[in-house]
């Protein structure tokens, strides 16, 4: 059976058959639609990567909040053993420390055990306590606090925020999704530059048709409905493809995703809101079409008496 | 209203050159039938695009239907537009739409419900012979068949004033004759009527017509009837 773009209706933008006859040409003829297609893959593909990489830093920040690592770093054991006491006795008394857990010798051993090898992290290799601790990153002062306490009590600890260590990381992708996001602003103003080129090919194109309406009688906004509704619709049809491919392009790119098994990327997602913003994305376009359609053309048409 | 149409020194200049059109002073009285006339080049097309308000003038002032058309909004302009039926001398036939389409333009502009148009254009169709011709594209008729297309798209509305650019330049003489009866008719209706033409002929045919002959842009009335035009009062029916 043969596909016909022509014999697609949407109810609210159908024109009434003597007006689709005034402007002879199918649906998506010209390369309005195409390059609008073009436009709105990449749009969606933008604010897809925006919407992830801002969920992302959220994520990141929300894990990373309050939490820091002490090392009690002292080559003699007893030592280290009597400043981490030391450090746990005074990080039970401390108002803004919401928990800590000192990491067991094992779990220290199992994460240098990839550097240092299972024979050489032996009793003779000091190896730093670790003790984890979450502080109430909302009160003010709860870490240079905690950092004083601490070091006042053990002079070999190094007390150190999470937030300190990824902050560029963090940083980076706030860039990341400033530029994503700049990136469907200038395709918005992309597809406004075509709608309004396309408006202006197809007002020349049918300047006799207009002239001979306008000496009839025909008010602007009737004219300009004309081209609005054929406009509007090139776009969301347009826009409906570069929805369908890009909506295909993240599913592989997802399934990609998994398989590489990193917990930071496997955890790349733009939530139910993402979703839904990204598929209202054609009708926004559509609208935003319309509207620079009508525009164009009402501002043409003033330039006739 | 006894004048439908009012001119006073009224000029027309196209960019920066000379006026086509200078000190044109004139008033049409509302069912008068006015024949237009003067050589090539004598500014009667300027003249007629005044009337059908695709121009402003450059100066002077036009009165239509009482209103003043020179300082009028353009966007009231549409609906006294409306009032006006045209023949152009290219005819200006959408060269995509059927006859019947072009014929049902007008009244599709001013809104007329499409249950309304068909019985309508039909009947237009069949008066000026072309019937059988409704779907027929303006490439596929004649010059003359093309002209009565463009005469009965101007008059399906029953405009207040109907204006014809040589509206017999392309027809048989028995054609020429039924379309002067037609306009004829239309004035006893109470239609005004300007027809602008080369053919001397065609001035004797309507006994009573006021002929307004423009040279070089200026249209002398030494009598003065077309400052002051007799009154001809419409014919009830």
């Amino acid at each position: 059976m043969k596909f016909d773009l022509n014999k697609i209706d949407i109810p609210f933008l159908k024109a009434p058959p003597h007006e689709a006859r005034l402007l002879p040409e199918g649906r998506m003829a010209g390369p309005m639609p195409w390059v609008i297609a073009i436009i709105m893959f990449l749009t969606i593909l933008s604010a897809a990567a925006g919407l992830s990489l801002a969920r992302s830093a959220e994520g990141l920040d929300a894990d990373l909040a309050g939490r820091v690592t002490i090392q009690i770093v002292e080559a003699n054991p007893d030592k280290r053993a009597a400043q981490t006491a030391a450090v746990e006795k005074e990080l039970a008394r401390l108002a803004g420390v919401q928990s800590f857990r000192r990491v067991p010798d094992a779990e220290v051993s199992a994460l240098l055990q990839p550097w240092f090898g299972a024979e050489a992290l032996d009793e003779d290799l000091p190896v730093p306590t670790l003790v984890d601790v979450t502080i109430d990153s909302a009160a003010p002062g709860a870490f240079a606090t905690m950092r004083s306490s601490v070091t006042a009590v053990a002079p070999s600890a190094r007390v150190e925020a999470h937030a300190q260590w990824l902050g560029p990381l963090t940083r980076l992708l706030g860039s990341l999704t400033f530029l994503a996001w700049m990136l469907v602003v200038l395709m918005g103003g992309a597809t406004l530059s075509i709608v309004v080129l396309a408006a202006r090919s197809a007002l020349n194109t049918h300047r006799e048709t207009i002239e001979v309406m306008h000496l009839l009688g025909a008010t602007d906004a009737q004219i300009a409905q004309l081209f609005q509704r054929r406009i509007a619709l090139d776009a969301l049809f347009g826009a409906g493809i570069g929805l369908a491919a890009a909506l295909i392009t993240m599913v592989l790119l997802r399934g990609r995703l998994a398989a590489v098994g990193s917990e930071l990327l496997g955890s790349v997602g733009i939530g139910w809101v993402g979703w839904l913003f990204l598929l209202i994305m054609p009708a926004l376009s559509a609208g935003l079409a319309t509207i620079a359609a009508r525009t164009t053309i009402l501002s043409a048409l003033r330039r006739i008496l | 209203m006894s004048h439908i149409i009012q001119f006073e020194n009224v000029g027309l200049r196209y960019g920066t050159g000379a006026e086509t059109l200078s000190d044109i002073t004139f008033s049409l009285a509302k069912g008068g039938f006015y024949f237009l006339t003067g050589p090539s080049g004598a500014g009667k097309t300027s003249l007629l695009k005044l009337l059908y308000l695709s121009q402003r003038p450059s100066r002077g002032l036009i009165r239509l239907f009482g209103d003043d058309m020179v300082t009028m909004p353009r966007d009231k302009l549409p609906m006294y537009r409306r009032r006006i039926g045209v023949v152009f001398q290219d005819f200006r036939l959408v060269p995509h739409l059927s006859a019947f389409d072009n014929i049902a333009l007008p009244l599709r502009v001013s809104g007329v419900a499409e249950k309304d148009i068909d019985h309508t254009v039909r009947e237009m169709l069949n008066w000026v012979g072309l019937g059988d011709r409704a779907s027929a594209r303006p490439a596929t008729l004649s010059g003359g068949e093309q002209q009565r297309v463009a005469i009965a798209r101007a008059v399906i509305t029953r405009p207040d004033v109907l204006l014809a650019d040589e509206p017999t330049g392309n027809v048989d003489p028995d054609m020429a004759a039924r379309l002067l009866r037609l306009f004829d008719a239309l004035n006893q209706l109470g239609t005004t009527i300007v027809v602008a033409t080369h053919d001397l002929h065609l001035l004797s045919r309507i006994p009573g017509a006021h002929i307004m002959r423009l040279a070089d842009g200026h249209l002398p009335d030494p009598t003065g009837t077309l400052r002051n035009p007799p009154l001809r009062e419409p014919v009830s029916v």
